[in-house]
């Protein structure tokens, strides 16, 4: 059995979460009604012309300052010409001859480094939509900007091609470049995969797999190509250079077109546009104005508050988990500590989190569903002594469960806490009558028992009494003082 | 008695808004009555006009408005909402502009009343106004003769006095070379001056929206509303059209190229052409020789680059959204193909198939590539001619205006009608065409005479063509032919 190397090269396609579109004025939104959102330019009227929108290149700069990319101080846009119906204009305008930016890396966990051939800004197409015999089409998406960022073929598993598209999905949502939901189709990844014979360093044919929408997808329909080849490569068949599809039922790729079929684009400079001259100012605004890389805020984490690296990079992996993790530590300082702060979210507030996608069936959150307010209130009257940490987790959790303000719960449920030391005094007698063998035991230095005790009056006052008044108490009544 | 000179009728009626309704009523009976002799408008819109008199009417200030009350027509692939921008062509039958182009937008903002559109060559293709669904435009001078192209209906609405100003569009000398044959003056812009919003594109790096008059002041005026920057076309230049610049004739400096003109261009023209140096040395111009050796590769570099612009620009029109639509199909491919080969005429087609070869795999470099070049060249060469002078001076066609029907089928010969039009696309400059005031000594045909200036120097191309005109060296006016310029 010959063994094979894995070489795989990845282009994604993301769309600019610019509040207009890339070469006119119409608004890029999401979810309204079909054809709201056009205008002559984006439906390819005649006459109508593109104008481009900086802010498509300064959100695209943030991708190409993150991946440690050269940025072409000039760079242009040509044509790529063939039809479609969602294609209104006949060409869609992309970066062929010349892109904004090439030569990027990211770095994966094993210290590989994947380099980042080309990012290059384009236009989105719009959709047809088949209904029975008809085609509609909506132009809701048509011009939206896009950055198509091409790897070199430099993965060489599945595992690594998947790493390499979460790290790029994560920059792109950290830095706001996009929405960079799947479902919607705000990322989409094509990879393409082939095979060579250990060590040679002459390429196989390559398979492009085009049109899978998830990461899980990805990765399957890698590893059936990988697979695939080396069995038809077994058989001494020739691998056919090709576009397959990903059909997730079967679990397999399947032939949708091959190079004979492919299409002549036609490529030329579009004359409509100048060129895209990018200087030093407005690299040096977009790196002023970019919002904080997950790497960075985690150093930040550990340098500023003293987290450990594992809490630091789980709060720094998810943006908007970061930035309630940020706003309620300035609510609550300089009462709390940092590290209070970083236990209650992880242990609290991330299974708040998972709750709320198992209920709604997806991975997409955008938001913690727990106000802030109410999260600074637990923690605020926990550190008070107001509940205790028992009961702090329990308020949450009805709190989140109905939906109620924590400060109405702790004086409903009488949660507040017991420290009045006449009171803890008094079942604490009655705890040292109960149990004068226990007692007698303590007292004759069998130390431990006095977790016992503590247990007993928490046992008695549904975990209310303040843990630092039951202590000095006990403490006094088990010596006999 | 009235003129159709810009500042006459703004004039007129800014005095006197009043006399605007009949003044209308009269241009439409002349249309009426004239048109279906010369075929020069395609459409006329009275209603909407009428409303537009009712609206400037209303204003305060009418002779704040450089073109209060002005009549003009525009070539029908510029877009004015609910006019015509069928550009003579079966594929967008029907189809009204939806928006305004930015050209229009000017001028109406300036108090213009656009009254019609003008036919023209399918798609701005062609040099004579022969290729249109609408039919041959007719020479005012001789009916038998074409009018030249592609912007000939704009060119004899202008001759024909239907409008003070008609807007054409020049992407190889579409303007120019009608206002020649037409005896007018055609005037194409530094490439970036006019907006192209609206225009229906044909040749996007060579089009550009273009003025036809019947005198050097009117071009002036409408040039100051419509040469301005504009935040929709990315290619205009950065600051506006500021007005003619004064001209010392004794201070001039005139390029020729004789051995250009020496074979292939029609005698009585380089006769006249010869008249008129001589004329402009008495005036104190100076004239040199000079030479532009890479003039001769401009057609085919033309008509590599125009076509492999206009088979991506057409590409829109494909029968899914608007326009001509071939119902019976079975799959889209066949609804593409049919649409389209039932919507654009033969000329269009053969442009269409050439820049798609042009453009495809394996050619682009022998072709395209070659072709940007070429024009990459051309502009050194030409930019090296304004060390020595300050216009170059030329033929606007090698030929009188043909008849009718008789070179059709010649594509060479009418490729070649080109020969001094394109090399001011390719580059970019601004280019005139004046009409010489002696025609053909025979025919009595108009001749054009042509100057180049720099690139963005249009305010001193306007200003040299109006000290010649001064001088009378321009106007060849013909009582029949001009009848409702001067006699309304």
């Amino acid at each position: 059995m010959i063994e094979y190397d894995t070489v795989i090269g990845i282009e994604i396609h993301c769309q600019l979460a610019s509040q207009k579109k890339i070469f006119c004025q119409s608004e890029n939104a999401f979810g309204n009604s079909p054809n709201y959102h056009i205008d002559p330019t984006c439906t390819g009227l005649p006459g109508a012309l593109p104008v481009l929108n900086p802010k498509c290149v300064s959100l695209a700069l943030r991708l190409a300052l993150a991946t440690d990319s050269a940025i072409a101080p000039r760079s242009s846009f040509d044509r790529k010409n063939y039809f479609y119906p969602d294609n209104p204009k006949g060409y869609q305008i992309t970066q062929f001859r010349t892109p904004f930016c090439s030569e990027g890396k990211i770095t994966l966990k094993s210290g590989k480094k994947i380099r980042i051939q080309r990012i290059q800004l384009e236009e989105d197409a719009g959709k047809s939509i088949h209904v029975g015999d008809a085609s509609l089409l909506d132009y809701n998406r048509s011009g939206v900007g896009l950055i198509e960022i091409v790897s070199h073929p430099d993965i060489s598993s599945p595992e690594e091609a998947i790493e390499y598209l979460k790290i790029i999905h994560n920059l792109v949502v950290h830095l706001e470049i996009s929405d960079g939901n799947m479902e919607q189709g705000n990322f989409r990844a094509d990879a393409n995969v082939s095979i060579k014979p250990k060590g040679s360093p002459i390429l196989g044919n390559r398979v492009e797999i085009k049109n899978v929408n998830s990461f899980k997808y990805l990765e399957k329909a890698v590893q059936y190509e990988v697979q695939r080849q080396a069995r038809v490569l077994s058989e001494g068949q020739p691998i056919v250079q090709e576009t397959r599809g990903f059909d997730s039922d079967k679990n397999e790729t399947f032939s949708q077109r091959t190079k004979e079929d492919a299409q002549d684009y036609r490529y030329f400079p579009e004359p409509d546009l100048p060129d895209l001259l990018i200087s030093e100012e407005w690299i040096s605004s977009v790196k002023e104005s970019m919002p904080e890389l997950p790497q960075i805020r985690s150093l930040r984490y550990q340098d500023k508050y003293d987290l450990p690296v594992y809490d630091a990079d789980l709060i720094a992996s998810w943006k908007e988990g970061s930035q309630y993790f940020d706003n309620l530590l300035s609510r609550v300082s300089p009462q709390v500590t940092p590290k209070i702060v970083s236990n209650f979210y992880m242990a609290e507030i991330l299974k708040i989190v998972k709750i709320s996608q198992e209920n709604k069936g997806t991975q997409e959150i955008t938001e913690v569903p727990y106000p802030l307010d109410w999260a600074a209130t637990i923690l605020l009257e926990t550190q008070k002594g107001k509940i205790t940490g028992r009961l702090a987790k329990e308020v949450l959790d009805l709190s989140f469960e109905k939906n109620q303000d924590p400060k109405i719960i702790i004086q409903e449920k009488g949660f507040t806490v017991l420290d009045d030391p006449q009171a803890i005094e008094k079942v604490i007698i009655e705890i040292t009558l109960k149990h004068s063998s226990e007692v007698k035991a303590y007292q004759e230095g069998k130390e431990k028992l006095f977790g016992f005790f503590v247990g007993q009056v928490m046992k008695v006052t549904a975990g209310k009494a303040d843990p630092k008044v039951v202590n000095d108490i006990l403490k006094k009544v088990l010596l006999g003082k | 008695m009235n003129s159709m000179k810009i500042s006459q009728i703004q004039k007129m009626f800014s005095e006197n808004p009043d006399l605007m309704t009949g003044f209308y009523e009269n241009i439409f009976k002349n249309i009426e009555s004239q048109n279906p002799e010369y075929n020069s408008i395609t459409h006329v819109y009275p209603d909407i006009v009428k409303k537009r008199i009712e609206e400037l009417s209303q204003i305060k200030n009418p002779q704040d408005y450089p073109l209060y009350g002005v009549p003009i027509v525009i070539k029908e692939n510029i877009q004015k909402k609910n006019y015509s921008v069928q550009c003579a062509s079966k594929i967008l039958e029907g189809y009204l502009g939806q928006y305004d182009s930015t050209a229009v937008s000017s001028l109406e903002k300036s108090g213009a009343i656009i009254i019609g559109t003008a036919n023209m060559d399918e798609f701005a293709m062609g040099s004579s106004n022969e290729y249109s669904i609408h039919g041959p435009v007719h020479n005012p001078f001789d009916k038998k003769r074409v009018s030249g192209g592609s912007s000939g209906g704009s060119a004899v609405s202008c001759a024909l006095g239907f409008a003070s100003v008609t807007l054409g569009s020049d992407t190889g000398g579409s303007v120019r070379q009608p206002a020649a044959f037409c005896g007018i003056y055609g005037y194409k812009p530094t490439y970036g001056r006019v907006s192209r919003y609206g225009l229906v594109a044909y040749g996007s790096s060579l089009d550009q929206i273009s003025p036809f008059t019947t005198s050097v002041d009117d071009l002036d005026t409408v040039m100051k509303v419509i040469g301005q920057t504009d935040p929709k076309d990315a290619t205009t230049l950065l600051h506006n059209y500021q007005g003619k610049k004064a001209c010392d004739l004794a201070q001039i400096k005139v390029g020729i190229m004789p051995s250009l003109w020496s074979k292939g261009v029609d005698k009585s023209i380089v006769e006249s052409i010869n008249k008129t140096i001589e004329q402009m040395k008495k005036l104190g111009v100076t004239i040199k020789n000079i030479d532009i050796p890479t003039i001769h590769k401009c057609i085919s570099t033309y008509y590599i680059i125009a076509s492999a612009e206009a088979s991506s620009n057409l590409a829109r029109f494909d029968g899914v959204r608007y326009g001509y639509r071939e119902e019976n199909s079975q799959s889209i491919q066949e609804l593409y193909t049919k649409s389209r080969s039932k919507g654009f005429g033969k000329e269009v087609k053969k442009r269409i198939m050439l820049g798609t070869f042009t453009l495809s795999q394996g050619h682009y470099d022998a072709f395209y590539e070659k072709g940007q070049q070429v024009r990459n060249y051309l502009k050194k060469e030409i930019a090296k001619a304004w060390d020595d002078v300050d216009f170059i001076l030329l033929p606007t066609t090698p030929t009188l205006p043909f008849s009718i029907g008789e070179k059709c089928e010649d594509t060479l010969f009418m490729y070649l009608n080109d020969l001094f039009t394109v090399p001011a696309n390719l580059t970019g400059i601004p280019a005139i065409s004046c009409p010489m005031i002696e025609g053909d000594k025979e025919t009595d045909l108009p001749i054009g005479l042509q100057f180049y200036a720099p690139y963005n120097e249009d305010e001193k191309l306007i200003g040299f063509a109006h000290a010649l005109e001064q001088k009378q060296l321009f106007g060849h006016h013909r009582s029949d032919v001009f009848m409702n310029q001067g006699g309304l």
